[in-house]
């Protein structure tokens, strides 16, 4: 058995490159259905999972899918804006408890999490290192981008432009990490969590800049009428906030208009909840969404979809299958004359063929590994592909 | 007791229906003979080589080797017999392209559960290929040897069974001069040693004179001893 494993070896390794493609195509016709399954059902969990630690979403009207995805998976566009009237409109049903999301913001790639403290244990996210952001400008940092930016507490964070020329925009907010998150396998390891009012002066809505009252701010100062000063644009902006400055930022409006991106509901009671979802049913201005039933609905279009892409590999797959048996068939044709050589010597039918099915073993073999492979690493790596593509 | 390596008697084959039949009404070559089969090309020398081996079956007639009736051995037996105690040169070399020249000169002992291929039988192939000036070739695969060196290859490969009788199918065809009396002495030196017997197939009437017997397939009369 050892001489015509290595008979067959020699003459797959000889014909390297025919060997290679072999293996390949046994090992995609074989992967493809597999890594599919293993793909779409470590998903379609991961999504369930998210959706299902999350009871209740309240938004402003538009699409569901777009406010869960953004408030579960901090990946899709931002959905229509909400206000932090709700919030306070579902605190005073007394029927849930209100965590505010407002999720606009990024730095560099990692999505900035406006929200409140009970969001971490809400959540059940643990320390690694650190503490819970305290006051205005302090964030705390998944896992995941904090290994990745290579950060720690005492170190900052910057909020990026939403755009080159967004000059008046987005505020370019140095943030100091006081803390890191353990590992979640959750997208909360790739976000940085500020309070809410520190997301709004992001966003403009509050800023610090220097007291006009000071001797040394006299010349960016226009006119005083009364308390009111109006001064010009060489008034210094404070685009980090520190001890020193902290007192110099305000908020201009009421907060109550200020924008959230949605508002996370976590009914007190099975009672509550159905409550809550008959005060919103015929609400003109927000919605509120069962995630589950949304990622289920989602689900069953990826699900539909992967029926239909099974059966498509599964044709594609038959083809190719046919095709290495014709090439195999081909090949022995061109082997008459090896075969017979071979048999002349002194080897029987059964030796011949062993070698052969030898031959196809080792393709089939390897095409195997290499395909058991793939599958591993789709369940290792696919989910976030999957995710990100979906959520993209 | 007799001395006869083979003999074929009232043998007749005859390939599918092709007009070419080989008829042998009574051949017996003796231990230890040195023969040479001449004839023209299309006369049948090949097939007398194939048929002796029992690679081809005769329609009728028999084929005795060492006294047994090798026509009436089962194939399997026929095999084992083949790989164990003759030795074949082919025409056309027939290499396995696949493989390096010392597997190829190995091949027999891969082929059949009979043969075991341990250490000693690859140093007496790497001795043999040295012999036949191929020694340096080992690790090279047929495509990157001359027509020359493919065919001391495969000389190798019919004498590292120490076969007792080797049916060589021109040997010497592609060599060189030099080459082709180095090749021819190996044979007759090796079936000289073990007392082998040797029938090979030659056009080059040069040679004729190392060999003991002659036999011309076309008239299928025997020439003159040597």
């Amino acid at each position: 058995m050892r001489e015509i494993a290595y008979l067959a070896w020699c003459y797959l390794s000889y014909h390297r490159i025919k060997t290679a493609i072999l293996v390949a195509s046994i090992a995609l016709i074989t992967f493809l259905p597999a890594g599919l399954n293993v793909l779409v059902s470590q998903s379609a969990e991961e999504l369930t999972a998210r959706a299902e630690s999350t009871p209740l979403l309240v938004g402003a009207k538009g699409s569901p899918l777009e406010l869960v995805l953004s408030s579960l998976y901090f990946e899709s566009e931002t959905p229509a804006p909400t206000t932090f009237a709700e919030s306070d409109r579902v605190a005073e049903t007394g029927l849930a408890e209100p965590i505010p999301l407002y999720v606009r913001f990024r730095s560099r790639s990692y999505p900035i999490v406006g929200t409140s403290l009970e969001y971490f244990d809400f959540r059940g996210l643990r320390f690694a290192a650190g503490r819970p952001m305290a006051v205005l400008g302090e964030c705390v940092v998944g896992a995941e981008a904090a290994r990745e930016l290579g950060v720690h507490p005492g170190d900052f964070v910057t909020s990026s432009p939403e755009g080159v020329f967004d000059l008046a925009g987005v505020y370019p907010l140095k943030m100091s990490i006081v803390g890191v998150l353990a590992t979640a396998h959750s997208p909360d390891d790739r976000a940085i969590f500020i309070d809410v009012k520190t997301a709004w002066i992001i966003d403009g809505l509050g800023h610090g800049h220097q007291d006009l009252a000071a001797p040394d701010a006299e010349s960016a100062v226009l006119s005083r009428d009364g308390d009111r000063i109006t001064a010009n644009a060489s008034v210094v902006q404070y685009n980090e906030i520190t001890a020193e400055n902290i007192d110099s930022f305000h908020f201009h409006g009421e907060l109550a208009t200020y924008p959230l991106s949605a508002v996370i509901a976590a009914p007190h009671s099975e009672k509550s909840r159905a409550l809550l979802l008959g005060r919103y049913q015929d609400d003109d201005a927000s919605q509120l969404v069962v995630p589950t039933a949304v990622m289920d609905e989602l689900l069953e279009t990826v699900l539909t979809v992967r029926e239909y892409a099974v059966a498509a590999v599964a044709i594609a797959g038959s083809a190719t299958l046919m095709t290495t048996t014709l090439v195999f068939l081909l090949s022995l044709r061109l082997r008459r004359r090896e075969i017979a050589t071979m048999m002349k010597i002194g080897a029987s039918r059964s030796t011949v063929a062993a070698v052969l099915i030898s031959e196809v073993a080792v393709v089939l073999l390897l095409g195997g590994i290499l395909a058991a492979g793939l599958t591993l690493a789709t369940s290792r790596f696919g989910s976030a592909a999957i995710r990100a593509l979906l959520l993209s | 007791m007799s001395n006869e390596k083979f003999r074929l008697t009232d043998l007749r084959f005859q390939y599918g229906d092709g007009d070419f039949a080989l008829r042998v009404p009574e051949l017996a070559v003796e231990s230890g003979q040195r023969v040479a089969v001449i004839g023209p090309s299309g006369s049948g020398k090949t097939t007398l080589l194939h048929v002796i081996a029992g690679i081809e079956l005769a329609q009728t007639g028999s084929v005795e080797i060492d006294g047994s009736n090798w026509t009436a051995l089962a194939e399997a037996e026929r095999r084992a017999l083949r790989v164990q105690r003759i030795g074949l040169v082919f025409q056309e070399f027939e290499l396995l392209e696949y493989l390096r020249v010392l597997d190829n000169i190995t091949l027999p002992y891969r082929i059949h559960p009979s043969l075991s291929l341990d250490s000693t039988c690859r140093d007496r192939a790497r001795a043999l290929a040295g012999t036949l000036g191929v020694g340096d070739k080992l690790a090279r695969f047929p495509a990157h040897l001359s027509h020359g060196e493919k065919q001391r290859v495969a000389v190798c490969r019919a004498l590292i069974t120490e076969p007792d009788l080797i049916l060589a199918d021109e040997p010497t065809g592609n060599l060189d001069p030099a080459n082709k009396h180095r090749v021819l002495d190996h044979l007759i030196d090796c079936a000289n040693e073990r007392g082998s017997t040797l029938v090979l197939v030659t056009h080059d009437h040069d040679l004729l004179d190392r060999f003991d017997r002659i036999i011309d397939v076309k008239s299928f009369s025997e020439g003159a001893d040597a």
